[in-house]
């Protein structure tokens, strides 16, 4: 495959595999920089570790992964926290936000782990806030708040560090249909304006339908839609 | 309710207890291993009244010594025993000369027959002692053929060093200075028994215990709560199949059953293995038989209910907070504010009982050992009671720092009461530990402080026997190894008037070297003779000591009736002269007679003491002193002024103490690190999606290190002050002044941090695992 | 449902008589609605005429049910854009669907491929539908709603049938 021009992240010929079980079996994949792209595929099909690879969590057997010119599989484990610090941003089914913290200090996390001061990090978490219609829920921890609003407050994490790329896993998985497209409303709209790039990974359609184009992985490979038809 | 019922949810219980894998076995270990250590230790302190009672019925049954005036004559069923108890290093040897004058003589208990004039039987541990190279000095000091062993029943310990020897012609020493008697049976009733305990002895046998069983007792308590959220949730699966909320409570309780059951035969075990081991031990001096630790059956039957019993109460208590609902467990709101005025309390009011006692350690005073026991207990249970108060309050104030920082803090704030409970046991165990170290310091102290001998001078004292030439006997020990300089002292008293005199002034007669160590002479030669007046407790000198006067000997000095008429006129040309402290400490005043001054008959009226200064580079110098005492007298006991024996005794202790604390921190530590690991395992998906969006894994294990650095921090602090107001108060109570030991304190502090650094080191490896992105994967 | 592909796609395993087809078509597609020989009639003349199909030879005594038909190049060249062009995405296509798919299996073509391009042409729909629904007003969204979730329904039979391939496959070759 050869990498469209003007790709901000992109994977080519992607092996990975835990133990016997083969995850990641030449799988590839690019995307612009304001795109969102929806992963899809059957559960255990690879999409996860597709995405993790994307986002530098874990390293491929074998194949590149290329951000923004640099070679991701190259950088040592610090330079990866790093970047994922810096440039990404992630949104999970659950579990993700720290039950002590408060949800303002929740979406200040990433911020806060990039140096900021807690003062000027949790200012900018609650303009996030207010964006993603949660800003009444700063003083609650997690365990107060439903899940659709948790799952708010999770994207408003994502984008608190402005970042090119934000990672998506089922991040709509835990919600009723209405929350869930609520917040995939708000975190496209949010991406968009931002210029961040969005990878989602879902195994829902009326998920899906919220991407600009999706890739379908199978047996470990990845299938890109929009340059078969 | 039927008791089958009760039987069935139990049992499911116990069953669920041991199942689980690996970690299910771990912490039913640990729960068993914690509560063992507290039964053992609870069978012990239950032992020990009849171990001790025993020690002093078999020291009545060899006690020898005839207390009634009346003596009696020679016959065939008499013995006459003396003294010849000596001291090697620290320890010491209680030794008895035998002669039979009889066929019918008593044996002592434990005495198979009577040693033979140069032969001797021992006891094990003695023998084993001469048996060893350490025991080369003493071998030359007991020159007696060893004929045979001592059996149990004549000793009071284990590790006791006794010797009977066999003498011949011991009947003229009974006159001399050894102690000693004619007598035709062994055994007191009641007349010889022991001393009571010395109260400060008894404060700090009851102070270990208490300090001891604490911490345990604190770590059963967590110990059975080991694994709770996890129980928690497998007590929701079980009331979603049906069991209703108190079957489950019974469950749990069969859960905490079984860890105790366990560990009651593990207790068991414990003390059985200390029970041996006892016997190679000695505490205090104190050596016991292991046939002698025999809990009373109802202690222990007291003990075997009240263990499981205890295990079931807590069990059942904090579930009380917790409502198990078949989807989930649920915890009855939040829990309201933690008040401090009854948890002030209870360390008040361990306070306020032993305050009463202060100072009554000194003059015989007994300490009530329920008030002792009971105020210590409420001081320590007061720790536990405090610590939650002050790590909710403290936590609550802290403000802002790192993300690290922040994640712990948070986490605390939210959860407080879990994290002292983590810390509850260590910080009883270093309070404990503190105010027992202190309390030792303070007694070991005061020990050295008390003597009033100047050890500069010297450092042993030799009483020369009746009959023997002072000067020869000098001269023997000087010429002893490591012997410096002997001040050879000899002294009797005059009174104004032959026989009974109405005043009386000492005499002291020495060389013109050994005067000068009582009194600073103008100038000195042989024929001199010196009155000190204004010396304490001296009343005749400045009457009597004048030129012309002639004295009189005390005729209690002596009981050769033609020494009674011994007179010796004060001479003319004496001089006055300073009074300084003699070598035991005294000012000494009346009249100092150089040997040239002095008329031959009034010297066998004088007693010689030889006071010693020893080569402290000659490590065994004592030794070489008393095995010169014994040879010139085998009765012979020479005193020691050092103090150094004794701080060798209480630095065992101490380091047995430390050791002993050091080992209850290690258990609590493993509970610690057992919860630790449960608690990351149910965040593993938390910590993957921190670590997904950057965080640092520095960041993520600093935070779980403050997390337990503060409540422990928290707790040692709390440990540490109220350890130090209860050393404090204990060290009043025997009337020491009260010495912080800050080395103890800071090592006792240092351990308890030591456990959190280990604890928190330890968990990293399974922290850093779970922090791998597997724990994203969905299952 | 283009009854004139099923026939073409039957007959690429190899010739067949007209009534061999009817045959094989009501075994595989037809269930409860078996197809007239009129119709196979009228369709094979049809797809005669366009030179996608040729007779092969007839059967002696014959009559017009006696024609042996075979496949052309260019009939081949037919099924195979029909099968890759997906369906407008519309309500209740899946019996077309389920064709395509047993078709593809039956010639030996990568069924899943049918599937995965038809769900892209799905998500195409359905971006539109979200895309109107985000911009539009309550009576907008509803409507939109309502198709998404129908299309939504379509997708999911995709990916159930995509998950049962290899069932199927032994099904229909059997």
């Amino acid at each position: 495959m050869t990498i469209p021009a003007g790709s901000l992240l992109t994977a080519q010929d992607l092996r990975k595999a835990y133990g016997p079980t083969t995850a990641l079996d030449g799988a590839e994949f690019s995307i612009h920089p304001g795109e969102v792209v929806a992963v899809m595929g059957p559960s255990g099909s690879g999409k996860s570790t597709l995405l993790h690879c994307l986002a530098g969590i874990v390293m491929p057997d074998s194949g590149s992964i290329t951000y923004n010119g640099r070679e991701v599989t190259a950088m040592s484990d610090a330079e990866r926290s790093a970047l994922r610090r810096s440039e990404f941003g992630f949104v999970f089914q659950f579990g993700q936000l720290v039950p002590e913290l408060t949800c303002v200090e929740n979406v200040a996390l990433p911020m806060r782990l990039n140096g900021s001061s807690r003062k000027e990090a949790e200012r900018t978490a609650l303009a996030w806030m207010e964006r993603l219609e949660v800003d009444e829920l700063r003083k609650k921890r997690p365990g107060e708040v439903s899940g659709g609003q948790g799952q708010r407050v999770a994207v408003a994490r994502a984008l608190v560090t402005n970042p090119r790329v934000v990672f998506a896993d089922e991040p709509t998985g835990a919600l009723d249909s209405f929350n869930g497209e609520r917040v995939m409303e708000l975190l496209t709209d949010a991406a968009r304006s931002a210029n961040a790039a969005v990878v989602l990974v879902t195994h829902e359609a009326r998920v899906a339908a919220y991407s600009d184009r999706e890739i379908v992985v199978r047996d470990g490979k990845s299938r890109d839609m929009e340059r078969v038809v | 309710m039927s008791a089958g019922q009760w039987a069935r949810d139990l049992s499911m219980g116990v069953r669920f207890a041991f199942a689980g894998g690996r970690e299910g076995w771990i912490r039913a270990l640990l729960t068993a291993v914690g509560v063992g250590l507290g039964v053992a230790l609870l069978l012990l302190t239950t032992a020990l009244p009849n171990a001790l009672a025993e020690r002093d019925r078999r020291e009545a049954a060899r006690s020898d010594h005839t207390f009634s005036q009346q003596k009696i004559p020679k016959a065939d069923d008499t013995l006459i025993v003396l003294d010849s108890d000596t001291t090697f290093r620290d320890r010491d040897v209680r030794g008895r000369m035998l002669e039979a004058e009889g066929p019918r003589a008593p044996l002592p208990p434990g005495v198979a027959r009577f040693p033979a004039a140069g032969e001797m039987v021992v006891s094990p541990a003695l023998k084993e002692l001469l048996a060893s190279d350490d025991g080369k000095l003493l071998r030359e000091r007991l020159n007696y053929r060893i004929a045979g062993t001592i059996g149990e029943q004549g000793l009071v310990g284990s590790q006791e060093l006794a010797y009977f020897a066999g003498g011949t012609g011991l009947e003229k020493l009974l006159d001399g200075l050894a102690s000693g008697a004619r007598i035709d049976s062994f055994g007191s009733d009641g007349l010889a028994s022991s001393d009571p305990w010395d109260p400060v002895l008894l404060l700090l046998v009851l102070v270990v215990f208490v300090v001891l069983l604490m911490p345990v007792a604190v770590f059963i308590a967590a110990a059975v709560r080991f694994g709770g959220e996890r129980r928690d949730r497998r007590l929701a699966a079980l009331r979603l199949v049906g069991s209703d909320s108190r079957m489950t409570r019974r469950i749990a309780a069969g859960e905490a059953l079984a860890g105790s059951v366990l560990g009651l035969v593990l207790g068991a075990g414990f003390f059985l293995l200390g029970r041996q081991l006892a016997a190679s031990f000695e505490v205090f001096h104190v050596s016991v038989f292991p046939s002698y630790l025999n809990p009373s059956p109802v202690l222990a039957l007291l003990v075997a209910l009240v263990v499981p019993a205890a295990a079931v109460v807590v069990t059942i208590l904090a579930l009380r907070g917790v409502v198990i609902e078949p989807l989930g467990v649920v915890r009855t709101a939040k829990p309201a504010r933690r008040r401090l005025w009854w948890r002030l309390l209870l360390p008040l009011g361990g306070l306020a009982l032993l305050f009463p006692m202060i100072g009554q350690g000194d003059d015989g005073g007994e300490f009530n050992q329920y008030l002792v026991v009971g105020g210590v207990m409420l001081l320590l249970v007061g720790v536990t009671a405090l610590l939650p108060w002050v790590v909710e309050t403290v936590v609550a104030r802290l403000g802002s720092g790192g993300v690290a920082w922040q994640l712990a803090v948070r986490r605390l704030q939210l959860s407080s009461g879990a994290a002292a409970r983590m810390v509850n046991g260590i910080a009883v165990a270093v309070a404990g530990a503190i105010a027992l170290q202190m309390l030792f310091a303070g007694v070991e102290g005061n020990y050295t402080r008390a003597s009033q001998y100047d050890v500069s001078r010297a450092q042993m004292q030799v009483n020369v026997p009746d009959g023997a030439e002072p000067a020869s006997i000098a001269e023997e020990f000087r010429t002893t190894e490591g012997v410096r300089r002997v001040t050879v002292l000899s002294d009797g008293y005059l009174g104004d008037r032959r026989g009974e005199g109405d005043t009386y002034v000492r005499f002291t007669v020495a060389d013109c070297a050994s005067l000068r160590e009582v009194a600073t002479l103008p100038s000195c030669r042989d024929g001199d003779v010196f009155a000190v007046q204004g010396a304490e407790e001296d009343t005749g000198t400045d009457t009597m000591a004048k030129p012309g006067t002639t004295l009189w000997a005390d005729p209690a000095d002596t009981s050769r009736p033609d020494d009674r008429g011994v007179s010796w006129t004060v001479p003319q040309d004496i001089r006055q002269a300073q009074a300084r402290e003699d070598p035991t400490g005294y000012e000494r005043g009346g009249i100092l007679i150089t040997p040239g001054a002095l008329p031959g008959k009034l010297g066998p009226l004088a007693s010689t003491q030889l006071y010693l200064s020893l080569d402290r580079s000659v490590p065994d110098a004592y030794e070489y002193v008393r095995n010169t005492a014994v040879r010139l007298d085998p009765t012979a006991q020479p005193m020691t002024w050092n103090s150094v024996e004794s701080n060798d005794r209480y630095a065992t202790i101490r380091t047995g103490l430390s050791v002993g604390a050091a080992c209850v921190l290690a258990l609590i530590g493993a509970s610690l690190l057992v919860s630790q690991l449960e608690q990351l395992r149910e965040r593993r998906k938390l910590l993957s999606s921190l670590v997904a969006f950057g965080t640092r894994r520095r960041t993520l294990s600093l935070s779980v290190l403050w997390q337990t650095a503060i409540p422990i921090g928290l707790g040692l602090l709390l440990a540490a002050t109220v350890g130090m107001a209860l050393g404090a108060v204990l060290l009043r109570m025997t009337n020491t002044s009260v010495r912080v030991d800050w080395p103890s304190v800071l090592s006792m502090t240092g351990i308890g941090a030591g456990v959190v650094l280990v604890v928190t080191l330890l968990s990293l490896p399974p922290l850093l695992r779970m922090m791998r992105p597997d724990g994203l994967r969905t299952e | 449902m283009s009854i004139g592909h099923t026939l073409l796609g039957l007959l690429e395993s190899g010739p067949r008589h007209g009534y061999d087809l009817k045959r094989a078509f009501d075994e595989k597609f037809g269930h409860d609605r078996p197809l007239h020989y009129g119709q196979v009639y009228s369709t094979m003349s049809r797809l005669l005429k366009n030179g996608l199909v040729e007779v092969d030879g007839i059967e002696a005594g014959g009559g017009p049910e006696r024609k042996r038909y075979a496949i052309t190049e260019a009939g081949i060249t037919d099924v195979e854009r029909w099968l890759a062009t997906p369906e407008k995405p519309e309500p209740y296509l899946q019996s077309t669907l389920y064709t395509k798919v047993v078709l593809a299996l039956l010639t030996h073509r990568d069924a899943a491929d049918i599937l995965d391009t038809q769900r892209s042409e799905h998500l195409r729909s359905m971006r539109i539908l979200t895309d109107r629904k985000r911009k539009g007003d309550l009576a907008d969204q509803l409507i939109c709603d309502h198709a998404l979730f129908h299309l939504e329904a379509d997708l999911r039979w995709l990916e159930l049938t995509a998950a049962r391939l290899d069932k199927l496959r032994e099904a229909v070759t059997r």
